[in-house]
């Protein structure tokens, strides 16, 4: 099962969609300049750990740019090829398709992007360890204060606990909505 | 799916928000204004020196036990809850059902669901706090709101709508009572998750009985128990009771990986609850009663904490942190409407969570480790929203009820196909017999030594599934008694009584000793 997707060429930074009990897929694009033919950039993706199981039948998946196969600047055609090897589903799709390009970033992510630039896994420290390295550490230190100075923003956690509504409490019937 | 590392960071920005608001937060605070030193306070020399850094540690596990991982940015917040429609679809009419019962109740009784006591009464009730059990309300108006019968009924029922249900017997049916397609593990999955439970490791349940020389395994064990009680690290416990907790450590090592403390905010707000109990009346309170006089009063190990048991219930039911886990539930919280002053109508949410027959059998088997109530009613709290809220909500989560049921029927018809085809055979569908006991999490149906060894590997692996595993393992056991029976009566008649069983031992001979 397949389905295209086309307009002007433009560039492309990823692909968001929600599953619906599809096991595979694969992404076709066609491109401005160059022969005619389709180029794969997404081969068999696995969607659902088991095609006769529920895992993953309905989740959220992305296919960002740097997980492409090919290069996906001047785009004028995408093809999505969604295989169902298990009978026993009645229909399988793939909904709410939202392909982006580069300018916005796909859903907004509530934090800064150094976040995911993380420090580089160090050696763990053998059997006569001393203290780590000063510098290295207030760098990790920083980064972490910066951080929690950042989530202060939010709203915190923590709750009144107070059970009453303006002061009066008389609950007669519970709501069904 | 959220990649590697966007997903690592929403794990960190999530842990980091949670413990912002905790009383954690603010002793490190406290402590790094008091210590001389330069700041930032926050470096990782100070943290170790000063033993913050275990306690930190501790939290942050705790966070990611409880929390499932992030999901997609995409995704609403109901997909944290439950990811498939058909089944929080499931779960909302159900707990339609159970307000509307609820509702019929009280306008049959002409109670209200709520309602702020009259001074004497709050008096009378703050004096005779500590023997509640001695009160003989007249409960015999009300019942309970449902049984887990009732609820079996429904995850029979539960079908998905994109799913080949034919009538005609096909690959496609189970045929057991569970027909819904998730995927659950086989004993090969088993044996890898579960291998401290194998045959060459020692186990407390096995090798600590009198005909074992202790020398063996018993009293190293003890010795490393100590020594992780110790150094206080939440992970080394957990690890640790794998393969079961002696019963002199049992307690701290439990609060020990829930990561409870008992610090004077807990007994505090412990008191705010009993407060709240003293000024108002809710109708829950009566079921919890009535659930309390029908199951742990009626039993032989439990009926001597009747009174710990209200105190523990009674302040969960007015609890509003337990309103926290329906973020990752997929049930709902039950609303109401309430005239404020000047406004209209408001909605809050009412209550947590609505008991049903058995509920408080939960809370039964902690009280043989904790005396003082705040710290019991702690570890009961963390325990439900950790474990047990999975057993009575409709989830695909691989600890949920459902899950489990269809993990035990698969086990049991791929390793007794004889017995499983003869128990259907004769209308005794082995989940009939057996969905009770998990539900409950065997709590009033095994001797409590066993039990509590039990709840060990369930806390150890942070999983459910052993229930499951347990429930197979009991049928093989009694297998040759099971062939023989003719009807659904019989059977219930051979599984009746499980209070001689061993535990420990059933689960290694179905996990490892049995031929596949």
């Amino acid at each position: 099962m397949g389905g295209d997707a086309g307009g002007g060429p433009g560039p492309l930074q990823e692909i968001v969609f929600r599953n619906f009990y599809t096991a595979f897929v694969s992404v076709r694009v066609q491109r401005a300049r160059g022969p005619r033919r389709w180029l794969t950039c997404v081969r068999r993706r696995r969607l659902m750990a088991s095609p006769h199981a529920e895992q993953g039948a309905q989740d959220y998946f992305s296919l960002p740019r740097h997980q492409m196969l090919c290069d996906v600047d001047q785009v004028t055609a995408v093809r999505f090829i969604l295989r169902q090897p298990s009978p026993v589903w009645l229909h399988f799709t793939i909904e709410e398709l939202q392909i982006f390009p580069p300018s916005q970033k796909s859903p907004p992510k509530d934090f800064p992007s150094w976040l995911s630039q993380l420090a580089p896994p160090q050696q763990p420290p053998g059997p006569h360890a001393e203290l780590p390295d000063p510098e290295k550490v207030s760098a990790e230190a920083q980064q972490m204060w910066v951080l929690t100075e950042v989530i202060r923003a939010r709203q915190a956690a923590a709750r009144i606990g107070r059970f009453d509504v303006d002061g009066c409490y008389d609950v007669n019937l519970l709501s069904y909505t | 799916m959220v990649d590697a590392e966007g997903g690592l960071s929403l794990t960190i920005a999530r842990v980091v928000q949670r413990l912002r608001g905790s009383s954690l937060h603010s002793q490190l605070e406290r402590q790094a204004r008091v210590s001389p030193g330069p700041a930032p306070a926050l470096s990782t020399g100070f943290f170790y020196f000063t033993g913050w850094e275990k306690k930190l540690q501790n939290a942050v596990y705790s966070e990611l036990n409880v929390f499932p991982s992030p999901c997609h940015p995409a995704a609403p917040p109901e997909h944290m809850k439950e990811p498939l429609a058909y089944m929080r679809k499931a779960q909302g009419s159900w707990e339609k059902r159970i307000l509307k019962s609820l509702n019929s109740m009280c306008t049959e009784l002409n109670i209200p669901l709520a309602q702020k006591r009259p001074a004497s009464e709050q008096k009378e009730l703050l004096n005779k706090w500590n023997e509640m059990g001695t009160d003989e309300p007249d409960l015999s108006l009300f019942r309970p709101v449902y049984a887990p019968k009732d609820f079996l009924e429904v995850l029979m029922n539960l079908r998905n709508p994109n799913y080949e249900n034919g009538e005609q017997p096909s690959f496609r049916n189970h045929l057991g009572l569970i027909q819904v397609p998730l995927k659950v593990k086989d004993i090969p999955e088993l044996k890898e998750d579960f291998s401290e439970l194998g045959l060459n490791i020692g186990q407390l349940g096995i090798d600590d009985s009198a005909q074992v020389p202790p020398e063996f395994f018993e009293n190293e064990h003890v010795r490393v128990g100590q020594k992780v009680l110790a150094e206080q690290d939440s992970a080394a416990a957990q690890q640790y009771v794998r393969q079961g907790c002696p019963t002199a450590l049992r307690a701290e090592l439990w609060a020990l990986i829930l990561n409870i403390s008992n610090q004077p905010e807990d007994i505090l707000y412990y008191e705010q609850l009993k407060s709240n109990v003293i000024q108002h009346n809710l109708l829950v309170d009566s079921l919890i009663y009535k659930d309390v006089k029908l199951t742990a009063s009626n039993d032989d190990y439990y009926f001597v904490f009747e009174d710990y048991l209200y105190q523990v219930l009674l302040c969960f039911s007015r609890d509003t942190s337990v309103l926290e886990h329906f973020a990752y539930s997929s049930a709902t919280p039950p609303k109401s409407y309430i005239r404020g002053k000047g406004e209209l109508q408001k909605s809050f949410c009412f209550v947590g969570v609505i008991p049903f027959h058995g509920f408080s059998m939960y809370v039964a088997p902690l009280c043989f480790l904790y005396h003082e109530p705040s710290k019991l009613y702690q570890m009961f709290r963390e325990m439900y929203v950790r474990f047990f809220f999975r057993l009575h909500s409709i989830s695909s989560h691989p600890s949920g009820i459902v899950s489990l049921c269809l993990l035990f029927e698969t086990l049991l018809q791929t390793h007794l196909p004889q017995l499983f085809y003869h128990l259907r055979e004769i209308g005794a569908q082995p989940l009939r017999i057996s969905f009770k006991w998990m539900v409950r999490a065997f709590s009033g149906y095994l001797a409590t030594d066993q039990l509590l060894l039990l709840w060990d590997r369930i806390l150890g692996y942070n999983s459910l599934e052993i229930l499951a595993v347990l429930a197979a393992a009991v049928f093989a056991f009694r297998a040759v008694n099971l062939m023989e029976v003719t009807s659904l009566a019989a059977a219930e008649a051979v599984l009746a009584d499980l209070s001689t069983l061993k535990v420990v031992p059933l689960l290694q001979i179905f996990l490892f000793a049995t031929v596949t």
